[in-house]
């Protein structure tokens, strides 16, 4: 927060919308990437994105959440094992995620991690993550990211996380009327290509929702994003679109990705996109000239461009709630 | 007896070392002259150079000098190397001529070939 002069041209509300339609202006969804990176509530009602400051005009939606019946928390990209000069202990920004996490004023129910917990898939690296993450006291579900299966096809990750999934890592739970699915886009990458879901995934994807009533709220999660965010840098999944053609009759999708190491989000109809903040190191907005590695900020500034992302659904209300929040 | 056994043992030893020595520097500073053409660095996510020529039986050595691993695969699964972490080296020798497509795996968008020729 205490940099938000650099993002914010326009403290004093709501982000502009098209009222026409459901989605927002390019305008307006780049003003929200912008207030998510120094703590931003974003909430899609009735096809309306809004989007307040933390700690401005979010008194009655603060109200709501606290009738939230369902409260969670996305963390992802640790990248522990990462030592360059982007962030040279990201166990120390690891432990300030639990830190705020813990000190959430609505404890979430369990946590979502979306995937590269490692930075070389090293078991001593999820160890120390496990150990880090024990101090939430909170159920953790994962899925992988391509550095948690960089030797093994994602062997170990399985034996660590993934015992009660199908294929490759992929699984579904409900939770108190939500209904959560957990996929894997990070395997059997083809030479060009981007992120990749494969058939048997999509197959056992079609069967699982194709009984489930289309009032049921949908949280899809998974690493790579489910959406085109910039694919000259692979930042996408090849066959999402027929992931996502699946969910079509469910009134309230929201599909939660990583990788990127910063917050995005995209409302498509009934579908909310959203990227959540790493808790190691940013990296550039997309097509940005110094290409996609680890950017290095001035480390007074670094905790501000990492955080976790706090969701609230309310039965009733049309989509989930969205918080970013950095560590600072 | 011992001690005449190893003045003689090293008397012989000592100048085949030597001209072991001499023999190999000059050759081992050839092909250090010649690595730079037989090497790809992985930079900011791309292979440099993209495409690499090199004659038959050259062992080309890719190098990591990103922050974040890669590995180095085949499009038709001839070779493939661990992740490399920044800085590891991996090494693969092309025997016959042709061109071999390959790319990194985690980050797939990254590609390249060996032409051999």
């Amino acid at each position: 927060m205490t940099k938000k002069e650099l993002f914010d041209p326009n403290p004093s509300g709501l982000i502009e919308h098209d009222h026409n339609k459901d989605g927002i202006d390019r305008r307006g969804f780049l003003k929200c990437m912008a207030w998510a990176g120094t703590g931003a509530l974003c909430v899609m009602g009735g096809g309306v994105l809004k989007s307040y400051a933390l700690g401005s005009k979010m008194g009655s939606e603060m109200k709501a959440h606290k009738m939230g019946q369902l409260s969670f928390v996305q963390i992802s990209d640790s990248h522990m094992g990462f030592n360059k000069p982007a962030n040279p202990d990201v166990i120390a920004t690891l432990k300030a995620a639990v830190d705020k996490i813990n000190a959430l004023p609505e404890q979430p129910e369990f946590l979502l991690h979306t995937g590269d917990i490692s930075h070389l898939s090293k078991p001593s690296e999820f160890d120390n993550v496990d150990q880090i993450l024990k101090a939430t006291n909170k159920e953790i579900f994962f899925v992988p990211g391509e550095h948690d299966v960089l030797n093994d096809d994602g062997a170990m990750f399985r034996e660590r996380y993934g015992k009660n999934s199908k294929g490759q890592g992929w699984y579904s739970f409900d939770k108190n009327g939500v209904h959560f699915i957990g996929l894997v886009n990070v395997m059997n990458l083809k030479a060009g290509g981007l992120g990749t879901l494969g058939n048997e995934q999509l197959e056992w994807l079609e069967g699982d929702v194709k009984h489930m009533k289309p009032s049921m709220p949908i949280v899809v999660f998974a690493h790579i994003p489910l959406w085109s965010v910039y694919p000259q840098w692979g930042w996408g999944t090849n066959d999402s679109a027929q992931a996502l053609s699946y969910l079509k009759k469910f009134g309230s999708v929201t599909v939660l990705n990583g990788h990127i190491h910063q917050t995005m989000q995209k409302v498509e109809g009934n579908v909310t996109f959203h990227t959540a903040f790493s808790t190691a190191f940013p990296q550039p907005a997309p097509g940005a000239p110094e290409g996609p590695g680890p950017m290095k900020v001035p480390a007074e500034h670094l905790r501000s461009v990492l955080g976790i992302t706090d969701v609230n659904y309310v039965q009733g209300r049309h989509a989930l709630g969205l918080v970013d929040s950095s560590l600072v | 007896m011992k001690r005449r056994l190893f003045v003689s043992t090293l008397a012989v030893v000592l100048p085949l070392a030597l001209s072991a020595v001499l023999l190999l520097y000059p050759a081992r500073a050839r092909s250090e002259g010649k690595s730079s053409a037989t090497e790809v660095q992985i930079d900011n996510f791309s292979f440099g150079p993209e495409t690499l020529t090199v004659p038959a039986n050259s062992t080309v050595t890719w190098v990591n000098k990103d922050d974040v691993p890669h590995v180095i695969a085949s499009n038709d699964g001839l070779f493939k190397s661990k992740a490399l972490d920044t800085d590891d080296k991996y090494s693969f020798t092309f025997i016959k001529a042709g061109t071999y497509p390959y790319y990194c795996s985690v980050h797939p968008k990254m590609v390249g070939k060996i032409v051999v020729q």
